[in-house]
């Protein structure tokens, strides 16, 4: 098993810390995960990328053409990566920014109102928490609580252990958003 | 042993505080910056010496003043920094000096750009500056590699008195993976250094130089050099072997190239292309003799870098004829996929 | 080789060469202040009894042989860098007590990032910096320090300052800086000024034996062979004539 995300927004969207999240907990599932941001100059509030491969063996490249899932945040990140997705791969579009449909036929779209539910919960910061759950439940390689325990990690000690309840509750409204788009067990 | 998530600059500061650094001298410089703030936010925790200095050409010098005063010790930069600091290597060299200094390299030549790019192999393996002189060059392709080699290179240099170089790029240096740290060393297992300048009281006094006016004099300076590298050579050659036993195609790759060589490997033994791959671990010394006897037996060796074909003329010394030598490189920055390389590879064999 | 010459009876021995001192011949040009300066350091070094813990990092220039002179331990430094080198060291060891010993191409040139940094640290170090406006090992070069009007080798109609700049008072400089502790110009053309500078430089180390740190001594030095002048005249030239641009006495002193 070996599977690749592209988390991809604007920067400030909490891109790099969703997908950070994600690596964390397959690592504590005790697979091999690898990290790799976009850096440099775009990072001061232009776009954001970042790609995340979780795998039960040795990971070669960490640079993948077609990953099995993309989260695509904002509509320009959905125009540079929607072609690169593979075959039946999953799109998670945040159909709060992104109005347009999906070209891809051969791709499944979970469209996650990801602004307008963290607007509900009351803190519009939480939104890549929110589209990190809705990715968990459609990509099937960690749990809800796998994700949750990583996210507590993240942020424990770091002046955000309030936040902990709220992104918790994030990342399962996300999840069972992405619920009607997905048959089977996660 | 616990594994953490680390970025590969942060995992390769922290290995080296745990291998017993004591002073570390840096000045900014993209994309290597968080192992700077690493370092200053942890080194002065734990006894260590954290400066930033005016200058690369200012920290490597401060390098020079440490290590002559017998304390472990390392600065890091990228290639244009890395070039800036070459002055001082060449006299750390010569003077026989233990250091470490990673160089995350990133596009140039010139001020280039700050991505993935493998263009500093000539300037890392054969010298750098002025003089005949060689660093122990490693070349880690994950995070966890760089963490065990950084341990590695204090070790080599101490051991031989020749100055390490890890020679990463922006990936490795950005990216995260889960990490094994290695145990703090115990400071009895770092080598007494008699020849540090620590006031010359009950001992003859030390005189760290790299000068000699009369040739003779410095030929001999030349040859105690000379002899180091040369056991160097016979002792300390390091490579990953992927897939090599019925290869007919061998793909020689260091670094990220290297680990991005892996899965081409794979690619193409699914489909049926018998691939296999060299990757050499110590850049210098560099793996002459394992590459020259999988030549025997392969039909390509296909050298693939981040770059307009450096490491590609080792391979060819190495091979010398016994096998044709491709070479495929991407430049500027840009990172070839898997399948790019895999369409190389289709050109050899199958 | 020193010889020992035994003392007659009724005869007291009230001068020797210092302790910290070697045997080997200095290799300056006859008649240049470098040996005096060289001398005046060794002394300092002995009278604080500091000398088995002392590090000197010789420069590039005219003292790149410096290391032979002492009995102490010693590093050997690329042009203009002793003062990254021994701030390197000093941080790596706390305990000794190192010196950088400069002329004006290395630490005034290619050196002014690496001086001025060092003494805006406060790095606890102590510079002496041998200031004869002129590069004298290379063949008597202009010198950032070279006096208007002055011909070199590099300036042979005389150093005109549209052109090549004006003398670079790197003293009155760092004196500006809030990390310094002790910033001197001296001079050693005469008995009184020698007197003068050993105090300035016995300071230089005492400040950093009490961490006060970055202390510097500027000395007004001589080059007879470049400057072509007999060694009496060049010592009047720097009395008459230097001094004007480089006035004596202390430009930073926080006590």
């Amino acid at each position: 098993m070996e599977k690749a995300v592209i988390f991809a927004g604007f920067g400030g969207q909490g891109i790099l810390l969703a997908g950070k999240i994600l690596a964390r907990a397959g690592m504590n599932r005790g697979l091999e995960v690898t990290w790799l941001p976009s850096y440099g100059p775009e990072m001061r509030g232009g776009t954001a990328n970042c790609t995340v491969v979780v795998a039960d063996s040795p990971i070669g490249s960490p640079v993948v053409d077609n990953p099995e899932a993309l989260v695509a945040m904002n509509a320009p990140s959905l125009d540079k990566f929607e072609a690169r997705v593979a075959e039946d791969g999953i799109v998670v579009v945040n159909s709060s920014l992104i109005k347009r449909p999906l070209k891809r036929q051969d791709v499944r779209s979970i469209l996650v109102p990801v602004n307008d539910i963290a607007m509900e919960l009351g803190n519009p910061r939480v939104i890549n928490m929110v589209a990190l759950g809705a990715l968990v439940r459609a990509l099937g390689v960690v749990s809800l609580e796998d994700v949750q325990a990583a996210m507590e990690e993240e942020l424990r000690g770091k002046g955000r252990d309030k936040l902990i309840a709220l992104n918790r509750e994030a990342l399962r409204r996300g999840f069972s958003e992405a619920e009607k788009y997905v048959t089977g067990d996660a | 042993m616990s594994r953490v998530l680390m970025r590969g600059n942060e995992a390769i500061a922290e290995a080296a505080i745990r291998s017993g650094l004591k002073c570390y001298f840096c000045y900014p410089i993209t994309p290597q910056g968080e192992l700077v703030e690493y370092m200053a936010k942890e080194l002065p925790k734990r006894g260590g010496v954290f400066l930033q200095a005016e200058s690369e050409v200012a920290a490597i010098n401060m390098v020079y003043g440490a290590a002559a005063a017998g304390v472990r010790t390392m600065t890091s930069s990228s290639s244009p920094g890395i070039s800036l600091k070459q002055e001082g290597i060449s006299y750390i060299a010569m003077a026989r000096l233990p250091c470490v200094i990673v160089n995350m390299m990133r596009g140039g030549p010139g001020l280039g750009n700050i991505a993935p790019a493998q263009g500093d192999y000539f300037q890392a393996t054969k010298g750098g500056g002025h003089g005949d002189y060689h660093l122990i060059v490693l070349a880690p392709s994950t995070v966890p590699e760089a963490a065990e080699l950084v341990r590695l290179a204090f070790e080599l240099s101490d051991k031989y008195r020749v100055p390490a170089m890890i020679l990463a790029d922006g990936m490795i240096g950005q990216m995260m993976e889960p990490v094994e740290l290695p145990e703090p060393v115990d400071p009895k297992d770092i080598p007494e250094r008699p020849w540090a300048v620590t006031g010359a009281k009950g001992r003859p006094r030390n005189v760290i130089s790299s000068f000699d006016l009369e040739p003779e004099g410095l030929r001999e300076m030349n040859l105690v050099l000379q002899d180091t590298y040369r056991e160097i050579e016979r002792s300390e050659v390091r490579w990953e072997e992927v897939e090599t036993e019925d290869a007919e195609i061998l793909l020689v790759a260091y670094g990220t190239m290297g680990r991005i060589a892996k899965t081409v490997v794979r690619l193409a033994r699914e489909e049926g292309l018998k691939t296999g791959l060299l990757r050499p671990i110590t850049l210098w010394p560099f793996p002459y003799e394992p590459i020259r006897k999988l030549a025997e037996r392969v039909k390509t060796v296909l050298t693939v870098e981040l770059s307009a074909g450096q490491m590609w003329e080792d391979v060819r010394l190495a091979v010398e004829g016994r096998a044709e030598t491709p070479f495929y490189g991407e430049l500027g920055g840009v990172v070839p996929s898997p399948k790019r390389i895999l369409e190389e590879v289709r050109k050899y064999v199958g | 080789m020193s010889v020992e010459v035994a003392i007659p009876e009724g005869y007291v021995k009230i001068f020797s060469k210092p302790r910290a001192l070697s045997d080997a011949k200095y290799t300056y040009c006859p008649g240049c202040h470098h040996g005096i300066i060289t001398r005046l350091v060794a002394e300092a070094i002995d009278e604080l009894g500091i000398l088995e813990r002392t590090v000197g990092i010789a420069p590039v220039g005219c003292a790149v042989f410096l290391d032979r002179f002492f009995n102490c331990d010693f590093v050997q430094a690329a042009h203009g860098r002793a003062c990254a080198v021994a701030t390197g060291i000093k941080r790596a060891r706390p305990d000794l007590v190192v010196f950088t010993y400069q002329g004006d191409g290395d630490l005034a040139a290619i050196g002014t990032a690496e001086t001025i940094h060092a003494a805006n640290r406060g790095e606890n170090i102590t510079v002496i910096f041998v200031n004869n406006g002129i590069y004298g090992m290379t063949g008597g070069e202009m010198a950032p320090t070279t006096l208007p009007g002055q011909r070199t080798t590099t300036t042979p109609l005389g150093r005109e300052p549209r052109l090549h700049g004006f003398p670079l008072k790197i003293s009155e400089m760092l004196a500006q800086l809030d990390g310094p502790a002790y910033i001197t110009r001296q001079a050693v053309f005469d008995y009184k000024h020698i007197v003068r500078a050993k105090q300035a430089i016995l300071k230089a180390f005492r400040n950093q034996l009490e961490g006060k740190g970055f202390s510097l001594v500027e000395i007004l030095s001589t080059c007879p062979t470049n400057w072509r002048m007999s060694p009496a005249d060049a010592g009047r030239w720097v009395a008459e004539e230097v001094v004007k641009t480089y006035p004596l006495g202390d430009l930073k002193d926080v006590g």
